[in-house]
């Protein structure tokens, strides 16, 4: 995993874009969903992205092709509802395990191609972990404020599960992104060391919030600088934003903690602001123009997309960090020193 | 240049030294320049009785008000400790932080979770997003736990604060307390690899001056020991709980309060950085008297053998003085009717309850408390206010005693009313003057016994609960009368008039009888004997009607309707005036806000009022209420309209309402003056003269006024355009938002509104003039403004405290040209996404001055150039609510304060939010650093004007800020059918950021605008019309 370190030093690297995006063109019917596996399945699964690594693999695999194609370095599985709390809503919770190994194995498998294609490109892949639907320092009951509807133990066991699994498929990376509570984060990098200790191993960790409120706060009231300390107590690959209201919305925050942190900097926003058909309408163009924004004042390591991005958008974000330099963390001692 | 720095030891830059980094919702950087970081202890059942009480009651809503208190009180972090035998610690601690969570205020500092116990600890890193201390850890029970516990606190993500104690004991002096000190770093650095800069040592503060030796280096070898660890073990920090020092003079807090201060001073200089200090346990280290610096130097210190003597014998003397408030009760000695008096002219609420059963056991009947004592309380509120010895404020906070003392009556009044009455029984001897009611009694049998026809007939229909299960009384004995019919349950009298009645005299003494029974507080009908023998229906229907309309007044002063109009959502000022009115004996029938004109005149009909009041805030209410005239013209109505509110003017009540309605419409221009304005107009001896003088008043007022519009004269549309306000867009800045496209804010906290806060229109709509702050001083209404604020101030502790009110915005900033000279295109990536609609002044200017219209502050299309425009929505939740829970509580005094606050908010919020703009967002202003009074005096770059005001009269352009800012999807604001935002208090308009851009008034305009105007918004001339008449020429 030194080698990821290394390449960071020298350029930046691309992440992929948004899965869903990309799966929505293919129009699939619920029968498309079920697959051979969940024929008989006893409710409606349309919708459940991820088992569609189980039920329809080449989609997927197609999916990551084409990101690869376009120039990532890494892509993300299809793993970010796969925890049996994000499960929940599909009754799927005892399939989590396998949706993980299964999308891990699947992204492995056509990384690896592209990698063998090209060696001086090697490509990575990294295990998406999602927030879950669910809110570890925030009640859901207005009347009842000292209530939650998860506790760090359950999100920690949850997610220990869902970790086990994608390093069992072969991840090369931990993506714990979304993140809108920083105790549900809390929760995942403690199952992470947990993980890591019990089986001796290191694996490189991208964090990645996500502020979609003008005063600069997560979901759960925190600014970003006080979001970057509370998670800076393992040591991160990167830490970042990700989702939110568009690439420009990300760089105030992206400039509030690029001073602050040693680690690098890692971003991945939506193509904009979904608009009245819920379809996000930022071009590739638009987006990499305001991108480039990021680029010019030196801000990040690791730029991708997430809701609304396609080959596209990462193809014209691949072509124009070419002429960039990455950024170096203002904490780190010059070479030598 | 001359280097000022020739030191050599200078400080290594902060970025290559490991800091100590704590988080709640906002960072805690500790660095080398940092003052003493406090921390806050009383939310620690060991430190404070209250607190353990409090826990152990399971009251967490007061605990919880402690954690904010030590946080609004200046603690940086606050420590939180559950252990005690009586309480379940781990529950307590989980509870009170995910509480704790819930409140912004308070969890924006990091915790310190202090326990004993490690499950406590554990249980309380789990519910905690930010980065906490851990309070304690220490060998005390060996290494391995040691190692084990400091393991999980750093893969928790805290800090720890690690005691001087081990296997052996606590470390009580020099040398244990570096030794301890020395093994647990290297302990927690190296095998632990815990961060360094993220331990804490409590090296123990001991008590001096015992009066044991062993005791006297306490102090001095804390602050020795202290000095090590800071200069030995790297980034590390030293902590510890001050009061422990001065243990031994508890009681003396003048001592003690030195004595922290001395052992504070020292230890900061020896590198303690972080402690546990009460602020008001502490003296400032120059203010200690001489003296007793000395005394208490030498004990802290240790620099002489007899300091402890020496301390304890001047300690003698200055024994502190307990501080007592004292409330000057003298009042309270004054009879009955006194505090009574004193308690609604005060506005105090205290007593009046003790007061009102005092009184009311005295009395015969409860209403007459009312009635009496009651009612004398109110006159003397009446006539101060009146004199202008009382403000309104003053007068809302009586009215708020006496709901609260008739809310007490009422059951004992419903009780007396349905006492069992026999025949014979006490309704006789209530409403008849028993002295002649023996000789009436007679006569009344005999008119029994020979009533008229119409009489029988009548009394044949409404006997025996026919109608409608009401039990009427004939020939019924009241003071000197005998009434025809009674029913007494709603003291209504029918009295029929026989041919008799219509001789003269008989006539005037008729009159008397109605006025007196009226006193009397009954109200009384009559019909004629034809009447009733030859449309008994409509008799019947009319007496239907007066039983079930509630008694006219309670006590027969009069009532009032009042509302605010469709459409319209703002009733601050309608509140205030039915507050004063019903102060004053009115009874107010209050249909709120948004009320449709049928619903007025159908309440009108059913309550049978005597008066209807309409307000308003925004133009399009002005048509609403010309509108409610033209129909109680129709339905031929004759009771008094009354006009009122923000938008209103006496100008448009004489020109536009006045001569849709016979009867009397008069402009009440501020609260106080509705007292004086009703009571005229109810007066059956004066109104007539007193309406025809206020119609002569408005007629003249009318004509005037159109002829001095006639000699405004006007340009074209196109003259007009043609003499728009000229920007040079060649050498005009023009700045691209940093941010562009739309965003919410939702999280932000009220408390960072308040600097923001403009507390003159506060002032303003209270009826008290004046600038603030010197309105708080001024000579007439000076006390009574600071009372007014003082309340304002708790409420809105209490407000932001509790989290009642809900600030929530969202704002855009888009690329816009202007075309077609008025129009604004708003693009996203070179796509129309919005168009506005301005409006172009059409009056005829002088030479040179320019006819404006916002658009031309936008870069026109043909200037090719890129310019920019910002729309916001601000607006405040949760003011509807609060203000409801008070008026349901009968304390209408609160719910207008909510509601006055809650306007003052949602404008701080404006102004907030445009200086985010400016500096942040748009970021054209980036450098501007003004003082609230400069935004009030609008002293920064660039406009925000509001679609209803001055220079946009016209409101329909807020439907097109709304469907570009998602506005209602985003933060739920919407508009009502005359496009009120409601909430009520909410801000929303424009941002140009142009240099050259001001604020202006349109004026009026022309046809021919209104003409343009209709076709470029693709209405109906009559629509555009509607919208605009406030405008037309």
């Amino acid at each position: 995993m030194e080698e990821i370190q290394q390449l960071l030093k020298e350029r930046i690297l691309v992440l992929d874009g948004a899965m869903g995006t990309m799966i929505q063109r293919y129009n699939l019917t619920e029968e498309d969903y079920r697959g051979e596996q969940f024929k008989n399945f006893h409710i409606s699964v349309k919708g459940n992205n991820d088992m569609l690594s189980i039920t329809q693999p080449q989609i997927i695999k197609e999916i990551h092709k084409k990101y690869l194609e376009a120039g990532a370095d890494i892509i993300e599985t299809n793993t970010f509802s796969s925890t049996t709390i994000a499960m929940a809503d599909y009754e799927m919770e005892k399939y989590v395990y396998e949706l993980n190994f299964q999308s891990a194995k699947i992204a492995k498998e056509v990384a690896q191609e592209f990698t063998a294609k090209n060696p001086l490109k090697p490509r990575f892949v990294a295990g998406s972990i999602g927030p879950t639907n669910r809110t570890a320092s925030m009640s859901p009951d207005v009347n009842d404020p000292g209530f939650r509807a998860v506790t760090f133990d359950e999100l920690r066991i949850a997610y220990k599960q869902q970790i086990e699994a994608l390093i069992d498929g072969g991840v090369d990376l931990l993506l714990v992104e979304t993140v809108f509570d920083t105790l549900n984060a809390k929760a995942t990098l403690f199952a992470i060391e947990e993980v890591k200790e019990e089986r001796k191993i290191d694996i490189p960790i991208m964090l990645s919030g996500t502020i979609t409120d003008a005063s600069g706060r997560t979901l759960s009231g925190q600014t970003a600088e006080a979001f970057l300390i509370s998670v800076s107590h393992i040591p991160l690959l990167t830490v970042g934003f990700n989702c939110a209201l568009g690439a420009n919305l990300l760089q105030p925050h992206l400039e509030a903690i690029a001073s602050k942190t040693e680690f690098a900097i890692s971003a991945h926003p939506n193509a904009g602001l979904p608009n009245a058909f819920g379809e996000y309408d930022e071009t590739p163009e638009y987006m990499a123009a305001q991108i480039e924004e990021y680029l010019k004042k030196n801000l990040v390591n690791i730029i991708g997309g997430c809701c609304g991005t396609t080959p596209a958008h990462i193809k014209a974000i691949a072509d124009l960090v070419k002429n960039y330099k990455p950024r170096k963390s203002p904490l780190t001692p010059e070479d030598g020193v | 240049m001359i280097d000022l720095v020739t030191n050599n030891q200078q400080p290594i830059a902060n970025n290559h030294k490991k800091m100590l980094k704590l988080s709640g919702l906002e960072p805690l950087i500790i660095t080398p320049e940092s003052n003493f970081i406090n921390v806050g202890e009383r939310t620690n059942v060991a430190g404070s009785r209250k607190f353990l009480r409090l826990i152990k009651e399971e009251k967490f809503d007061e605990a919880l008000e402690i954690a904010r208190e030590q946080v609004d009180g200046g603690a940086q972090i606050i420590d939180i400790n559950m252990d005690d035998g009586l309480i379940d610690g781990k529950e307590s601690m989980v509870r009170f932080l995910n509480l704790i969570a819930a409140e912004p205020d308070i969890c924006r500092v990091p915790m310190m979770i202090d326990s004993s116990k490690w499950e406590i600890i554990e249980a309380g890193l789990q519910v905690v997003q930010g980065k906490c201390v851990v309070n304690s850890i220490s060998l005390k029970e060996g290494e391995e736990k040691f190692i084990w516990e400091a393991k999980k606190i750093k893969r928790y993500g805290a800090a720890v604060i690690v005691m001087a104690f081990d296997e052996v004991g606590q470390a009580d002096n020099y040398e244990r307390r570096i030794e301890i000190a020395k093994r647990s770093y290297d302990i927690l650095v190296n095998t632990v690899h815990f961060p360094s800069e993220d331990i804490i040592f409590d090296l123990n503060i001991f008590p001096v001056a015992t009066g044991m030796d062993e005791h006297k280096r306490n102090a001095i070898d804390f602050i020795e020991a202290t000095r090590w660890v800071r200069k030995n073990l790297p980034n590390v920090s030293v902590s510890g709980g001050v009061s422990n020092v001065s243990f031994s003079f508890r009681g003396n807090n003048v001592v003690r309060e030195a004595m922290h201060s001395v052992f504070l001073y020292h230890a900061i200089q020896a590198g303690m950085n972080i402690g546990i200090v009460n602020p008001s346990m502490l003296e400032v280290y120059d203010d200690i008297p001489e003296d007793l610096l000395e005394y208490v130097e030498d004990v802290i210190l240790n620099r002489r053998d007899d300091a402890t003597e020496r301390l304890l014998a001047f300690a003698e003397t200055v024994k502190g003085e307990a501080k007592e408030h004292k409330i000057d009760l003298s009042w309270r000695e004054g009879s009955l009717q006194d505090r009574i008096t004193y308690s609604l002219v005060k506005g105090i609420d205290a007593y009046i309850i003790d007061d009102v059963e005092e009184a009311r056991l005295a009395a015969t009947q409860p209403i007459e408390v009312i009635e009496g004592n009651l009612m004398i309380g109110m006159n003397v509120v009446g006539d101060l206010f009146g004199a202008g010895k009382m403000f309104l404020p003053q007068v809302v906070k009586s009215a708020r005693v006496m709901k609260k003392a008739v809310a007490y009556l009422q059951p004992f009044i419903e009780a007396a009313k349905k006492k069992p009455k026999s025949p014979k029984g006490t309704y006789y001897w209530e409403t008849a003057n028993p002295v002649i009611y023996g000789a009436l009694k007679e006569y009344a049998k005999k008119m029994r016994n020979q009533p008229t026809q119409a009489e029988a007939l009548l009394w044949n229909v409404i006997s025996g609960k026919k109608l409608e299960g009401y039990k009427f009384r004939r020939q019924h004995i009241i003071g000197n009368y005998i009434v025809d019919f009674i029913c007494l349950k709603v003291n209504l009298i029918i009295e029929i008039d026989g041919s008799i009645h219509q001789l003269p005299e008989n006539k005037s003494s008729d009159e008397e009888r109605t006025i007196w029974l009226e006193g009397e507080g009954y109200r009384v009908i009559r019909f004629a004997n034809d009447e009733v023998l030859s449309n008994l229906d409509l008799v019947l229907k009319k007496i239907k009607e007066a039983l079930e309309a509630s008694p006219s007044g309670m006590r027969g002063a009069g009532k009032v309707l009042m509302a605010t109009v469709k459409g319209d959502v703002h009733d601050i000022g309608k509140n205030i005036v039915s507050v004063v009115l019903g102060c004053n004996n009115y009874e107010i029938v209050d249909l709120g806000v948004m009320v449709p004109p049928e619903k007025i005149i159908q309440r009108a009909k059913e309550e049978n009022v005597d008066v209807i009041g309409l307000s308003g805030l925004i133009t399009p209410s002005l048509d609403e209420m010309v509108y409610m005239a033209k129909e109680m013209e129709r339905q031929n109505f004759t009771i008094p309209l009354m006009i009122g509110g923000a938008t209103t003017s006496k100008a448009h009540t004489a020109v536009k309402i006045n001569p849709e309605y016979k009867n009397a419409v008069v402009y009440v221009n501020d609260a106080s003056r509705a007292v004086t304005v009703v009571g005229d107009l109810l007066n059956k001896k004066t109104a007539n003269e007193y309406v025809a003088k206020l119609k002569k008043d408005y007629d003249e007022f009318r004509e005037k006024f159109l002829k001095r519009g006639k000699t405004k004269s006007y340009v074209s549309l196109d003259k007009a355009r043609a003499n728009k306000f000229e920007i040079d867009w060649e050498t005009t800045p023009v700045v691209k938002p940093k941010e562009m496209g739309v965003q919410m804010l939702k999280q932000l906290s009220l408390k960072e509104l308040l600097p923001f806060v403009d507390w003159r229109p506060f002032f303003l709509s209270w009826d008290l003039h004046g600038k603030f702050p010197e309105i708080l001083t001024d000579e007439v209404v000076g006390e009574q403004a600071t009372h007014l604020y003082n309340d304002a101030q708790a409420m809105i502790e209490k407000i932001i405290a509790k989290q009642l009110l809900k600030p929530k915005g969202v704002f855009g900033l888009f690329e816009a040209n202007t075309i077609n000279d008025d129009d604004i295109s708003v693009q996203k990536k070179g796509k129309e996404i919005a168009v506005f609609r301005t409006l172009r002044q059409q009056l005829e200017k002088r030479e040179g001055a320019p006819n404006i219209a916002l658009a031309d502050f936008i870069a026109p299309k043909e200037t090719g150039k890129i310019d920019y425009i910002g729309a916001f929505c601000v607006a405040i939740f949760g003011v509807d609510e609060l203000a409801k829970k008070y008026k349901e509580a009968d304390d209408d005094y609160n719910a207008i304060l909510v509601q006055a606050i809650g306007d003052r908010f949602a404008e701080a919020f404006a102004e907030y939010l445009h200086k985010q703009i400016r500096t942040k967002h748009w970021g054209y202003s980036t450098d501007e650093n003004l003082s609230n009074d400069d935004l009030i005096k609008e002293g920064y770059k660039g406009i925000r004007p509001a679609p209803g005001y001055p220079a946009c009269p016209d409101h329909l352009e807020k439907e097109t800020i709304w469907e570009l800012l998602s506005v209602e999807k985003i933060i739920g604001v919407t508009l009502t059918e005359s496009l009120a935002m409601w909430p009520a208090s909410a801000v929303s308009g424009y941002y140009f950021a142009n240099e050259n851009a001001k604020y202006f008034g349109l004026g009026k305009i022309t046809e021919d605008q209104v003409q343009d105007f209709a076709k470029r918004k693709d209405i109906s001339v009559e629509k555009a019309k509607k919208w605009l008449n406030p405008n037309l020429a």
